[in-house]
């Protein structure tokens, strides 16, 4: 069977075998090889195998798949190349195998693979979090397994409930028409971080470790976009759900001050823009989803790279902390603008080719209302992702910090992000042509261009007026609610309450309870043991009195 | 000669009664209890062959014809208790050879067998006896015997149970007696058929519905049903273990035939059932009695008590199914009486073997019995499980006619009952197998082997038990053949 999930996975566990030099090239090795089995499988089904009688397809190439599973090998390759410094192999091997899933779930044939992946992809993937090897990072990576269970118990459920209904286990276009299809819709709208349920990853992913956030940023909510573009293309439910996505984070990004939880709001705000996108369906509509996709795995990357870089020199991500950053790591600023320009959708660099593409469908389907509200959007995120980033970290009041530049493998990384991200906004046709619909689209015509810069341009005077003015909400620590707060503070709280009144009441309580219980069976009994009455033997006369009060009784009941 | 067995059923117990008391020796008594014994069973065998032939036997008395002598009454309502009673009394007779031997003072022992034969006369007569006054002397007879019975036991405790017995007994028979009485003074006969005629039509007389309510109280005594059922915990456990034997498998399932010829036969169901609440309240006290006699049969430390006060409980399984005045329920009635009643006798039998062996069936002292005495019990195991009602043994067939006859009239409080008894049952039993099978045992002297006679009588009565578990058409065909011939109206 040749999978390129399953070379990773498996290559992957050599990585802690090798030492130095050859544990590099493996590292390296593998995703490219990756890449080139990927690319010299022909299109369609691999042979299909039979498992408790149920016909499994473990391996399907086609246009949408290839598409992602070369952005997933891509980012492998970029964040192996950034982990490539390090001394603990157990991390550079679990990027590696959560790859490796990710390509699995996107070559997946039908569901049960899809589910078997979508699990082990939050299982590897809850290593990258526990590697801190901290208490809190502990009860982070708890957390987020949770939530991965629970998705993955949603979607088995769902997938239980179609074979039941003999819809099969094929993995084409789902729908929302049976309650089989609402639970995996609902599976996969926890790991895509949909409103309410997005909590686990604001949560979780800047509690990761510096690799571990690179990897995160890339591959779950990426998969769980392909499964929505694969599975409920054109559902216009996801259309709101989707613009929802966009918005919200926005208002809690600009108060955020740990500048990769800063990150992890913009992601939602991405990945909103992916699901409205899916949710207009059509040829455009899909095409923008999957190619933003793409595009956000490299910038997305690019950026936790670059705060990644700032947290191993600096030892914060604080904005509050952070400040005067580019006299000591020029470099890291200079690939960190690229990599905010590209998520601004700077006109040449690739959240602008790609982006246009929803901005475009929904355009076409004259949602007015949608497509000012992504405008807005799109303002918002160039304004806390691709200004406040950069500027907070490198710029804004020195604070002093006089570190070296970031490592070389990480500005390698950083910088091959940087000219892909550049590349597809440069050259946006090369990217086109791998998308699943043929298209013809031009991203650059004057009136877009144009559009998109005065978008950005009043976008930066506003943060410039703000900031000047001293109206700009100041860095501070804080914590910031979130919906989170429902599982981490008040269902602990209630379960703490209960677990001290429990047995507070039990101990007040027990004993005179126990003593009631017991006062009521020996008295209950009492007339059954044969030393009380009416068991023991009945004095002759109170034998008669019965016999009289029945001869009575019955006399009564019958003549009256 | 075959014309003459329907009073040869009778005579022959009667006639061995003074017998026993003039002879003066203990195996001639014994003897002579076997004869009338088997007598009677030869004849009842043969009268059940006969009416199952040709139907109805009637036989005048001294060539009286009816309405004006007394008249014996076979037919398919008296034939399984008739059976019933001499089987019993003849497995009794092959039991109480050693038993009696055992526990009586031996000048005593004719006397006994003469009261025995007096009860067995008595209750086939009562059984056998087409006539309602007639009816009264035989159950005189067997009563008074059986107070003489029950006062041999071993214990002082058993003259104070036997004249309990004897007083409220007594009130009894005085209520069936006015009864009677008042019926005669209505209808100015003492035949039943003729009663039956005549009562009908007259629904609305108040004197005969207090007759109906005077002879039924009065026969609620001899039943033990709850509540007036305090008389049989003592009379049954302080009695000689041969005579609690032969009187728990006896003594009130007659009354309760008795009952059910008075309620079908002799005033009519729909007299009884349709313009009196006799259903009901009978229902009512069955339900009160199965659960207050289960219950307190799970708290008795005595092995006999404990016996007794389960069957109290089952008189109320009983009169439950008469209560529903259907064939089903009837007919369950009387396969529930059969169960019972061998089931009942095999449990007493082994208490009295056990009561021989150890001088005490007192809990505390079984403690390890199953292990010295296996095979006694052992056949205590598989009788509690016919008590219990688990398949396949008699006591499943028999409550499961009663479950179905019960949800087939609806009566769910009633089956909750019966069904919450036999999880009491399981309870009670569980316990005294607990204490002898795995309790240490407190002595470790190992008992004089058990007389293989009454081995043998235990082992006939629980395999018989077992057998009509696997196949009960014989006691389901005669229960049937009761059941229409009370509700058929048949018997006049």
């Amino acid at each position: 069977m040749t999978s390129p999930a399953l070379l990773l996975m498996f290559g992957a566990t050599g990585v802690p075998l090798a030492r130095g030099m050859p544990r590099r090239a493996l590292v390296l090795l593998l995703p490219v090889a990756g890449l080139l089995m990927l690319w010299l499988s022909p299109e369609g089904d691999s042979a299909g195998f039979a498992l408790f009688g149920l016909e499994l397809i473990p391996v399907r190439i086609d246009a949408l798949s290839r598409l992602f599973a070369t952005g997933f090998l891509i980012a492998a390759l970029l964040t192996s190349i950034y982990a490539l410094h390090m001394r603990d192999p157990l991390q550079q091997a679990i990027v590696l195998i959560y790859a490796g899933t990710a390509v699995g779930g996107t070559l997946a044939g039908d569901l049960v693979t899809l589910f078997v992946f979508w699990e082990l992809a939050g299982l590897s993937s809850a290593f990258l979090i526990w590697a801190g090897r901290t208490e809190r990072g502990y009860r982070a990576g708890m957390r987020y397994l949770i939530a991965q269970l629970i998705s993955g118990l949603l979607m088995l459920a769902g997938i239980a409930l179609r074979v039941q209904a003999g819809e099969g286990l094929e993995f084409g276009y789902l729908g929302l028409d049976g309650p089989g299809d609402a639970l995996i819709l609902l599976a996969v709208g926890i790991k895509c971080a949909f409103p309410l349920l997005h909590a686990w990853l604001i949560d979780t992913y800047p509690e990761a470790t510096i690799v571990g956030a690179v990897a995160l940023s890339a591959f779950t909510t990426k998969l769980a976009i392909y499964v929505l573009a694969r599975g409920f293309p054109g559902t216009d439910l996801l259309i709101w759900v989707g613009v929802a996505m966009t918005v919200f984070p926005i208002f809690y990004a600009v108060i955020e001050n740990d500048l990769r939880r800063v990150l992890a709001y913009s992601m939602i705000n991405q990945l909103g823009f992916m699901v409205a996108g899916v949710g207009i369906g059509g040829a455009l509509g899909i095409n923008g989803a999957s190619a933003h996709a793409v595009a956000d795995m490299v910038f997305k990357s690019l950026l936790f790279m670059a705060m990644g870089a700032v947290l191993l020199r600096t030892g914060t991500v604080k904005g509050s902390e952070l400040g005067g950053l580019y006299k000591s790591m020029p470099q890291t600023a200079a690939l960190c603008m690229v990599g905010a320009a590209s998520i601004s959708a700077f006109p040449l660099f690739s959240g602008f080719a790609t982006k246009s593409l929803i901005m475009e469908a929904v355009a076409q389907e004259h949602l007015t209302v949608v497509w000012l509200l992504l405008l807005f959007a799109s303002a918002g995120v160039f304004h806390h992702a691709g200004i406040k980033i950069p500027y907070f970290a490198f710029f804004a009041h020195d604070r002093g910090h006089r570190v070296a530049e970031a490592p070389l493998n990480m500005r390698v990384a950083m910088a091959m992000a940087a000219l892909i991200c550049v590349g597809i906004g440069t050259a946006p046709n090369l990217m086109y042509e791998l998308l699943p619909h043929a298209m013809h689209y031009a991203p650059y015509t004057t009136p877009h261009v144009i559009n998109q810069l005065q978008l950005l341009l009043l976008a930066s005077m506003a943060f410039t007026m703000l900031v000047r003015t001293g109206l700009y909400p100041p860095e501070i620590r804080s914590v910031n609610l979130d919906a989170d707060v429902v599982y981490r503070r008040m269902l602990p709280r209630t379960w703490g309450a209960l677990s001290r009144t429990v047995p507070r009441l039990r101990r007040e309580l027990g004993p005179p309870i126990h003593h009631l219980a017991a006062n009521l069976w020996s008295a209950t009994t009492r007339p059954l043991r044969p030393d009380a009455k009416p068991a023991s033997p009945w004095p002759t006369h109170s034998m008669v009195w019965w016999a009289v009060i029945m001869l009575g009784t019955v006399l009564l009941l019958t003549l009256l | 000669m075959t014309g003459q067995l329907p009073v040869l059923q009778v005579a022959a117990p009667l006639l061995c009664a003074p017998l026993c008391v003039l002879l003066r020796s203990r195996t001639v008594a014994w003897l002579l209890f076997l004869v009338a014994s088997l007598a009677s069973l030869t004849c009842a065998a043969l009268l059940a062959v006969r009416v199952d032939r040709s139907g109805t036997l009637r036989y005048a008395m001294g060539d009286w014809q009816a309405p004006y002598g007394i008249e014996f009454v076979v037919n398919g309502f008296n034939t399984p208790v008739l059976l019933l009673v001499s089987l019993s009394a003849v497995v009794v007779a092959v039991y109480s050879r050693r038993s009696v031997a055992g526990e009586l003072a031996p000048r005593r022992v004719p006397l006994l067998y003469a009261c025995l034969c007096l009860t067995l006369a008595g209750l086939l007569g009562l059984a056998i006896t087409g006539d309602v006054f007639n009816a009264f002397v035989f159950l005189e007879i067997s009563s008074l015997s059986t107070y003489t019975l029950i006062a041999m036991g071993r214990r002082r405790q058993a003259l104070l149970a036997a004249f309990r017995y004897l007083v409220i007994g007594s009130v009894g028979a005085v209520f069936v007696l006015i009864g009677i009485g008042l019926a005669y003074a209505v209808t100015g006969t003492l035949n039943m058929g003729d009663l039956a005629q005549r009562v009908t039509g007259g629904h609305d007389n108040r004197s005969l519905q207090a007759a109906v309510v005077l002879v039924f109280v009065g026969l609620a005594v001899k039943m033990a049903v709850f509540p007036l059922h305090a008389w049989l915990p003592a009379a049954y456990a302080e009695a000689p273990s041969a005579v609690s034997t032969f009187i728990a498998a006896t003594g009130t399932k007659v009354a309760i035939y008795v009952f059910c010829r008075f309620a079908f036969t002799v005033f009519g169901a729909t007299l009884v059932f349709g313009a009196m609440p006799v259903g009901r309240i009978g229902l009512l006290l069955a339900a009160l009695g199965i659960l207050l006699g289960s219950a307190a049969a799970c708290f008795q430390d005595d092995l006999r008590y404990l016996l007794a006060w389960s069957s109290v409980a089952q008189v109320g399984y009983i009169v439950a199914g008469v209560s529903l005045a259907t064939t089903a329920g009837v007919s369950a009635a009387y396969l529930h009486m059969i169960m019972h009643s061998v089931t009942k006798a095999a449990l007493f039998a082994t208490a009295g073997l056990l009561l021989l062996r150890l001088g005490t069936v007192r809990l505390a002292a079984l403690a390890g019995v199953g292990r010295r005495m296996p095979w006694t019990f052992a056949a205590f195991v598989v009788a509690g499980l016919g008590l219990v009602g688990v398949p396949p043994t008699a006591g499943f067939v028999s409550k499961w006619a009663l479950v179905t006859a019960l949800v087939e009239q609806g009566q769910w409080l009633v089956l909750a009952a019966m069904l919450s008894g036999s999880l009491l049952a399981v309870f009670y039993v569980g316990r005294v197998v607990e204490v002898a099978w795995f309790r240490e045992p407190t002595a470790d002297a190992e008992p004089a082997a058990a007389p293989a006679s009454m081995v043998t009588a235990i082992w006939f009565l629980v395999l018989l038990s077992v057998s009509f578990g696997f196949d009960a058409s014989l006691p389901a065909h005669l229960a049937d053949a009761a059941a229409s011939a009370l509700l058929g109206n048949g018997g006049g």
